[in-house]
């Protein structure tokens, strides 16, 4: 490092499953500007300091939902949060809570994964169309009924900001059921029926408890608790209504 | 062999490791003195039922310090609930759609309070009114 | 980890927890000074508002009674929804034992408002 160079320090929390028993935490010292990201002090721990940390990361802007980290505890992606903020204090870097750590930096979204298969994360066509019957249309009013719910980047912070998905990881859980949402709420969709079944589930809306700080660290403004509890009101309505309902929504 | 092996992070007293939570089991902890409340209400209800002398002392029972204490805490209490009972409900309930425009979170916010200070003083009023 | 599609029975709960959360926002401030504060210590009111008579006559009017009942009976099932759900936030598992004492106490509470609606007459 240069004479006079500015630095800052980086705990990171470290878990090598081959060696440890249980995750630890590290300091590093990296010299500083004042325009580097968490994201770029920890590839400089990996470039110069420690080649065996492992963290996720991609585009570096903000739209791949890779990089998420806990920083000093709160859920960000660490390519759009920056030591400036924290200078001169120490950073502290955590893998996203509520996850298993796979190792370091890294979690295992396997369980996400499947949450987002069960939900059917694609148009489930109203009615069969033939090409040449033409593209759908919507109405602007159409699209701004989902269009929010379809910016997520699966970046997981929710998850990590989700008290009842820690307690509970069977919870499908704030971006699966906004996603969810944003299917269902779109006029070209048919599968709604479908998938009220997973949301009127034990591991469904219900689990939530209205905490909200899902949506307060969405990086992409999606309002996970908003649709969760949206399907919250269609769940319970559904539930007292289907004795009524000609057809019944639930089985 | 698969090195593997997954580390799960105990979830013990998570709701001290952020603000947000700690307010958020405080919000919730007012449901203690929502109950407390009820169960003095349905206490002095008994009494009433049991006839004047029951209800008399019931109603003695409140000017106690213990009792004017609590209520002071219930009021306290209860005023927060209704603050983040109506902070978090642009959250929790679907989009008002006005004139093409969803209705901004303030609005919802500040018009719940709203109708809270309204059916405050309507309830005020209608007791006044039959008593007076 | 295949999702479960076994029904929730949680709308039941919600929605008396929402109805309760709604009547103790809006009304619930007011109601604690009124009957906690304002009469015993004789403030504002007329000293002679929660007498007998007068408490009698409003618990024999029908309107009178589905106000009590609707205060003291959603009260407890808003209350019996978020302290269940805060145990299992501290870490109670949200089990059966824990449903039939939350629930099962606002039932109970509900059930003795009731009986004592009934019993102060019409």
């Amino acid at each position: 490092m240069a004479e006079g160079q500015k630095t800052i320090e980086i705990e990171v929390l470290r878990y090598h499953p081959e060696n440890d028993t249980e995750p630890h935490a590290q300091v590093f010292e990296i010299p500083f500007t004042d325009d580097m990201s968490v994201l770029q002090g920890v590839q400089y721990i990996k470039d110069h300091l420690d080649g065996s940390l492992s963290f996720r990361w991609s585009c570096r802007m903000a739209i791949c939902g890779s990089c998420g980290m806990m920083i000093n505890g709160v859920p960000s992606l660490s390519c759009q949060t920056f030591l400036r903020d924290y200078y001169p204090a120490r950073v502290r870097v955590e893998a996203l809570a509520h996850f298993p750590i796979e190792r370091d930096l890294v979690v295992n979204m396997e369980g996400f994964i499947e949450k987002l298969e069960s939900i059917q994360p694609y148009i489930i066509p109203r009615e069969a169309r033939t090409l040449s019957e033409g593209e759908y249309l919507q109405t602007p009013e159409q699209l701004g009924a989902y269009e929010q719910f379809s910016s997520c980047i699966n970046c997981l912070l929710c998850y990590a900001a989700c008290p009842q998905f820690g307690l509970n990881s069977r919870f499908v859980g704030p971006a699966a059921l906004a996603l969810l949402h944003r299917y269902n709420a779109d006029s070209r969709d048919g599968g709604k029926a479908e998938r009220m079944e997973l949301v009127n589930s034990e591991d469904g809306v219900f689990n939530c408890t209205a905490v909200g700080y899902c949506s307060e660290v969405c990086p992409k403004h999606v309002d996970p608790a908003n649709a969760v509890n949206q399907n919250k009101t269609n769940s319970a309505i559904d539930y007292f209504l289907r004795f009524l309902a000609p057809k019944g929504g639930a089985r | 062999m698969s090195k593997r092996r997954p580390y799960v992070r105990s979830m013990d007293g998570w709701w001290r490791r952020n603000p947000y939570f700690v307010e958020y089991m405080i919000h919730e902890g007012t449901a203690l003195f929502v109950a407390a409340y009820a169960g003095i209400l349905l206490a002095g209800l008994v009494r009433l039922a049991e006839g004047e002398a029951a209800w008399n002392a019931w109603l003695a029972a409140l000017k106690n310090p213990w009792y004017v204490g609590f209520h002071l805490f219930a009021l306290a209490a209860l005023a927060y609930h209704s603050f983040t009972w109506f902070k978090i409900m642009p959250r929790t309930m679907p989009p008002v759609i006005v004139e093409g425009q969803r209705l901004p979170a303030w609005v919802i916010t500040g018009g719940g309070l709203a109708a809270a200070v309204v059916a405050s003083l309507i309830l005020l009023g209608v007791v006044w009114g039959m008593v007076r | 980890m295949k999702p479960t599609l076994k029904r929730s029975n949680a709308p039941i709960f919600w929605a008396l927890f929402g109805a309760g959360g709604m009547l103790s926002a809006l009304i619930g401030p007011m109601l604690v000074f009124i009957t906690g504060l304002a009469v015993p210590l004789g403030l504002l009111l007329p000293a002679d508002t929660m007498s007998y008579a007068h408490v009698l006559a409003f618990a024999r009017n029908w309107a009178g009674k589905a106000f009590i009942l609707a205060v003291i009976a959603l009260f407890l099932w808003h209350a019996a929804h978020r302290i269940f759900h805060s145990l299992h936030d501290v870490g109670v598992h949200a089990g059966t034992g824990a449903k039939l004492v939350c629930y099962g106490l606002a039932l109970v509470g509900t059930v003795i408002a009731a009986w004592a609606l009934l019993a102060v007459g019409f």
